[in-house]
């Protein structure tokens, strides 16, 4: 900092300016499209880590602890790197054809934070009482029904606020998808920081993009337990 | 044709896997992961007590400030923030190890994290016993060092080792400024060998399975364990 003079224009408009745009919606598209499949697989995992059938249970399991348990740079290298002899050949070729870096990155994190969210979601269930259960149970519906239509719709609801600070998770781990090359937020920093020399500067856009991203979402968060929630609870 | 899986590069290369070329040269793989893994543990430990204890405090002047940083720091990639301490310990205090850089931003990313523990544990102590203890004549500092905190760093411990497992998993990103950790020397030997990334990648996904499934189980068992004495 001695000696420094700031040269905030630089990345208030500009090629660098439109770099770390892009950065950011790519950070945004890959955090939406692996936030909504990595819900969709781990209400999947949450429901079989659940059920009565012990080949599922026992692969829940193994996958929960497996997937929570490795690193997600780990994961990511494994996506890009190595898949490619356990994938089928016409997924391979799919992949190749439509950006396989962003695939990659996508795949990993849903997987990696599907992990996180059937856990979520099977504490949501775990807090409603057993007795909701066994009354779905006794009025017919099976299992899978009981769950689709009395369980799961009142967990759902008590797991948002999780949900939504898994939904910062991901923008925040999606950061990690720079090292195989996508270019999204923290790799657009980097880049105008080695074009430049400005690493203060760009770090310092960085850094006030993913705060303001967490503080409106920590928000939405505050207002829904409140008006949600709350509301449900004095009901 | 060849095999599908050939794990001899697993095999030829494993004691570089496990400690890097250590005791010829700097230490590496795995030995590295658990040893930044254990020095920035052990600081964030007390930087996150400390966080913990400043953000609690009854003088606005230290609360604000340490709940502005514990949610600057929350607020952001840990990958953000070895990339800040990469570019900032140079200019704040000359040539710095990259170890000593991954082990500073590793030690101020967990702190803010162990702060919440701490907070959590304070906050799980019944205010009878604060009341209590300032009654008998103690100062405020001396209920917190004394009767708060012995018990509230016990009700800790399965979260600060969580915190642990997560920190293993978080040296990693080491990786992107050069550290030759457990990820960094899989991909030098990916470079290397050109033809067995599933072998190598699957091979350091179970090392460091291993690695924090124990942990994690360990952190259970203190769990079940604590809450037992708890109880009686």
């Amino acid at each position: 900092m001695l000696n420094y003079t700031f040269n905030w224009s630089i990345i208030t408009s500009g090629q660098y300016f439109d770099w770390l745009v892009t950065g950011l919606l790519t950070t945004l598209k890959l955090s939406a499209v692996s936030i909504v499949l990595a819900f969709v697989l781990g209400l999947l995992i949450a429901v079989m880590r659940m059920g009565h059938n012990r080949p599922f249970r026992w692969f829940a399991h193994v996958y929960l602890e497996f997937f929570r348990n490795t690193p997600l740079l780990v994961q990511i290298f494994f996506w890009y790197f190595g898949s490619y002899k356990i994938l089928p050949t016409f997924i391979n070729d799919w992949l190749n054809e439509t950006g396989f870096e962003f695939a990659a990155a996508a795949i990993a994190l849903t997987i990696y934070t599907s992990a996180f969210i059937a856990e979520d979601i099977r504490s949501g269930v775990l807090s409603i009482p057993k007795e909701q259960m066994e009354a779905a149970r006794s009025a017919g519906f099976s299992y899978l029904r009981s769950m689709q239509y009395i369980i799961l719709p009142q967990a759902v609801r008590i797991t948002i606020p999780p949900l939504v600070n898994q939904f910062l998770n991901v923008a925040k781990n999606s950061s990690l998808a720079m090292t195989i090359g996508v270019m999204e937020m923290t790799y657009q920093a980097r880049q105008v920081e080695s074009y430049t020399f400005r690493g203060f500067e760009a770090f310092t856009a960085a850094t006030v993009v993913y705060l303001a991203l967490s503080i409106i979402i920590t928000a939405l968060v505050n207002i829904y337990n409140e008006k949600v929630l709350n509301a449900h609870k004095a009901a | 044709m060849e095999p599908f899986f050939d794990i001899s590069v697993i095999t030829d290369n494993f004691t570089y896997f496990m400690i890097g070329r250590y005791p010829h040269g700097p230490l590496g793989g795995v030995g590295l992961t658990l040893y930044l893994a254990v020095v920035s543990c052990i600081l964030s430990f007390f930087g996150g007590l400390i966080l913990g204890l400043l953000s609690v405090s009854r003088f606005s002047v230290v609360r604000y400030p340490a709940l502005a940083f514990i949610n600057l720091v929350r607020g952001m990639p840990l990958l953000m923030v070895i990339f800040w301490m990469y570019f900032l310990m140079p200019a704040l205090f000359g040539k710095v190890a990259e170890n000593n850089t991954v082990i500073m931003a590793l030690t101020l990313f967990t702190s803010a994290y162990m702060s919440r523990i701490v907070v959590a544990g304070i906050e799980g102590i019944p205010k009878g016993q604060t009341e209590a203890a300032i009654s008998t004549g103690l100062k405020q500092w001396q209920v917190m060092l004394y009767i708060v905190l012995p018990q509230g760093l016990r009700n800790m411990i399965p979260s600060f080792v969580n915190q642990f497992v997560s920190l293993i998993k978080d040296t990693s990103l080491a990786f992107i400024v050069g550290v030759s950790e457990l990820t960094h020397v899989a991909t030098q030997i990916n470079n290397r060998t050109m033809a067995f990334p599933t072998e190598i990648f699957i091979f350091i996904a179970l090392v460091y399975f291993i690695l924090c499934f124990a942990f994690t189980s360990l952190s259970r068992w203190l769990e079940g364990r604590l809450s037992w004495s708890k109880a009686n």
